[in-house]
C-alpha cells in the first residue's frame, strides 16, 4: 500500500544528514561536555558549533540561546520563568484563545497560583485584533505571548506588528515559534521578540529536543535546579547527539527554506484547489492567504473526523483532525471554537500538513481517494440527510 | 487503537440508511461530543425484521451502530430492550476506554427506537 505522511505539523522524520551527524555522538565521542578533559572537550565544540547554528537561523547572538528538552519545555521555562522573575512588577499575562496547549495550559496553571491572564480573541479567520491586544495591556502586565504560527490552522499572527506594540509599552514578549521555524523567515530583530521558542522534531532534527532564544538582559527564574549547565539557565547534562542533530536541522532550514517552501506551497495549494473543485460544502478554517504555506485545514460539512482519518489511514494518508473523538477529550478543538466554527464544522476539520518530501503524484493520490470517502460518510450521515431535506438549516447558512 | 471487528463494522458497516414509514424512529445525540446516531425500525408482530442506522460520529460510534442494528435484527422488542451498552462493546471485542460513551449511544438510539414505536402503538 502507498504511504503518503502529510502531517508534518506533528512531526517530521529525522533528515538522513541530521542523523549522520548525530551518530558519532553516541559511542565515540560520548564525553560530557562539562567535562575539562579530552572526552568532553571534543563534544563542548558542537554544542556550542549547534548554537552557532539555531542563533543564525532566527537572527540572535549564540549567547542568547539556551537548549531545552522539547517545544512545551520551552515554553513552560519562557511562561513560567517570566511570572516568577517579573512578580514584584505585575500580575497579568496576555496571550490568545488559539495557542498550543503548551501556552494555554501554563497559563492556566498560573492563573491558580494568583496571576490573571487574558486569553485574546480571534476572528473567524483565525487573525489576532491589535487594537484589542494593545487594550489589553494594563500596568501590571508582564508578558506577552503570541505564538507566531498556529499548528492547526497555519495562520500567521502579525508578529513584528505585536512586539512593536510590545515595546512601545515595555512590556516583554514570548512567541511560540515551533510551528514558523523551517517555513516561514524568523528574526528575533524584526520582531522585537524577547522570548522565542524551537522545537527539534518540527523541522528534521528528533523529538525530545529545543532551544529557547532569551534576548540579553531578559531575566528568567530557572525552573530546574541543578547543575551548572547552560550558564545557570537550564541544568541537566546536554543531550549531546539531539542538540548536533537541531543545530545542522536549522542551518539547512534556513539554507533550503525559499526554495524548498515554494515546492511545498504548489503541492498545498495544488490539494486546497483540487478539494474545493471537486467536493461540495467544504469551509477553510484559518486565514485564506496569511498562513504557512504548507498547512490545509479544512471542514467537509456532515462528517466527523476521525471517522474521515480512520477511512484515510485505510488508504495509507497520514493526516489529522480537530475532532473530539480523536483527542479523547469530549471537546472539539478550542483553535475552531475560537474562530466560530460550527460545532459540528469544528468535530469534522481536517488538516493536512505537507513537507518538501511530497509530490504532485501523492497529492493527486488523495484527490482521487477522497472525493468517495467524504460521499460514503456524508450517505451515512444524519445530519446530510436533514440538509437534503432541510432548506433552512441553520448549518448551511453557517458555513 | 480499534478492535479488528470495530475495523470490520467501521469498514463494512451493516444496515446503514433509512426506512421510509418506519414504525419507530430514534434519536440520540451526545452534544458535547458532537455525535449523532438515528435508528430506525419495521417491527412485525413485536419482531423486529428490519433495521436500519445513520451516524455522525467516530469509528467507534460508526461500528457500534452498526453492530447494535446486527444484534436487534430478529430480535422481539421485548429482547431489543435488553441490549446494552456493555454487550454491544462486548460484541466488538472492546473499545478503547476513552470511547466508551459512543457505545452508550447506540444502545440509547435502539432504546429510543422503540419507545417511539411503543408510542406509535397506543
Ligand atoms: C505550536 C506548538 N507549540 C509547542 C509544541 C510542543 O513542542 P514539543 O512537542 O517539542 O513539546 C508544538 C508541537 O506539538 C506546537 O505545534
Ligand atoms: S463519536 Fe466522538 S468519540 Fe465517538
Amino acid at each position: 500500500m502507498k504511504r503518503i505522511y502529510m502531517d508534518n505539523n506533528a512531526t517530521t522524520a529525522v533528515r538522513p544528514e541530521v542523523l549522520e551527524a548525530m551518530l558519532p555522538f553516541f559511542c565515540e565521542q560520548f564525553g560530557n561536555p562539562s567535562s575539562v578533559h579530552w572526552a568532553g572537550r571534543a563534544v563542548a565544540g558542537a554544542v556550542e558549533k549547534a548554537r552557532e547554528q539555531v542563533a543564525r537561523l532566527i537572527n540572535c547572538s549564540p549567547a542568547e540561546i539556551v537548549f531545552v528538552s522539547c517545544g512545551s519545555k520551552g515554553d513552560d521555562f519562557a511562561i513560567k520563568g517570566t511570572a516568577d522573575a517579573l512578580r514584584d512588577k505585575g500580575n497579568h499575562i496576555i496571550t490568545t484563545a488559539v495557542e498550543h496547549p503548551a501556552v494555554l495550559n501554563t497559563c492556566k496553571f498560573l492563573e491558580k497560583q494568583g496571576f490573571e491572564v487574558t486569553y485574546l480573541a480571534v476572528d473567524c479567520d483565525g487573525m489576532l485584533d491589535l487594537a484589542a491586544l494593545e487594550a489589553a495591556i494594563r500596568p501590571q502586565t508582564i508578558l506577552i505571548s503570541a505564538m507566531w504560527a498556529n499548528n492547526e490552522t497555519g495562520t500567521l499572527f502579525p508578529i513584528e506588528e505585536v512586539g512593536a506594540i510590545a515595546r512601545k509599552h515595555r512590556v516583554r514578549f514570548h512567541t511560540d515559534a515551533v510551528q514558523a521555524l523551517g517555513k516561514v523567515p524568523v528574526d528575533v530583530q524584526k520582531a522585537n521578540v524577547d522570548l522565542l521558542v524551537v522545537s527539534g522534531h518540527k523541522l528534521g532534527a528528533p523529538k525530545g529536543v529545543g532551544a529557547l532564544f532569551i534576548r540579553k538582559g531578559t531575566k528568567l527564574t530557572p525552573l530546574i535546579h541543578g547543575g551548572h549547565q547552560e550558564r545557570n539557565r537550564r541544568a541537566g547534562t546536554h543531550n549531546v547527539p539531539a542538540i548536533v542533530g537541531l543545530g545542522l536541522a536549522c542551518e539547512l532550514a534556513g539554507q533550503e527554506l525559499a526554495l524548498k517552501m515554494e515546492k511545498v506551497r504548489r503541492l498545498r495549494d495544488r490539494l486546497e484547489q483540487g478539494i474545493f473543485a471537486r467536493i461540495p460544502e467544504v469551509k477553510l478554517n484559518g486565514h485564506p492567504t496569511v498562513r504557512l504555506p504548507n498547512t490545509l485545514n479544512v471542514s467537509f460539512a456532515w462528517i466527523e473526523g476521525e471517522s474521515l482519518l480512520l477511512n484515510l489511514d485505510l488508504k495509507g494518508i497520514a493526516a489529522s483532525s480537530g475532532s473530539a473523538c480523536t483527542s479523547g477529550s469530549l471537546e472539539p478543538s478550542h483553535v475552531m471554537g475560537a474562530m466560530c466554527v460550527e460545532i459540528t464544522l469544528a468535530h469534522s476539520s481536517t488538516r493536512f500538513s505537507l513537507g518538501p518530501d511530497n509530490t504532485e503524484e501523492e497529492v493527486d493520490y488523495v484527490l482521487e481517494i477522497l472525493p468517495p470517502i467524504v460521499q460514503r460518510l456524508r450517505d451515512m450521515s444524519p445530519l446530510y440527510q436533514r440538509h437534503l431535506t432541510c432548506e433552512e438549516c441553520s448549518i448551511v447558512k453557517r458555513i | 487503537m480499534y478492535t479488528d471487528k470495530v475495523m470490520d463494522h467501521f469498514s463494512n458497516p451493516r444496515n446503514v440508511g433509512e426506512i421510509e414509514n418506519a414504525d419507530g424512529v430514534g434519536e440520540v445525540g451526545n452534544a458535547s461530543c458532537g455525535d449523532i446516531m438515528k435508528i430506525f425500525l419495521k417491527v412485525d408482530d413485536g419482531v423486529i425484521t428490519d433495521i436500519k442506522f445513520k451516524t455522525f460520529g467516530c469509528g467507534a460510534a460508526i461500528a457500534t451502530s452498526s453492530m447494535v442494528t446486527e444484534m436487534a435484527l430478529g430480535k422481539t422488542v421485548d429482547e431489543a430492550l435488553q441490549l446494552t451498552n456493555a454487550a454491544v462493546a462486548e460484541a466488538l471485542d472492546g473499545l478503547p476506554a476513552q470511547k466508551m460513551h459512543c457505545s452508550n449511544l447506540a444502545a440509547d438510539a435502539l432504546h429510543e427506537a422503540i419507545k417511539n414505536y411503543r408510542e406509535k402503538q397506543k
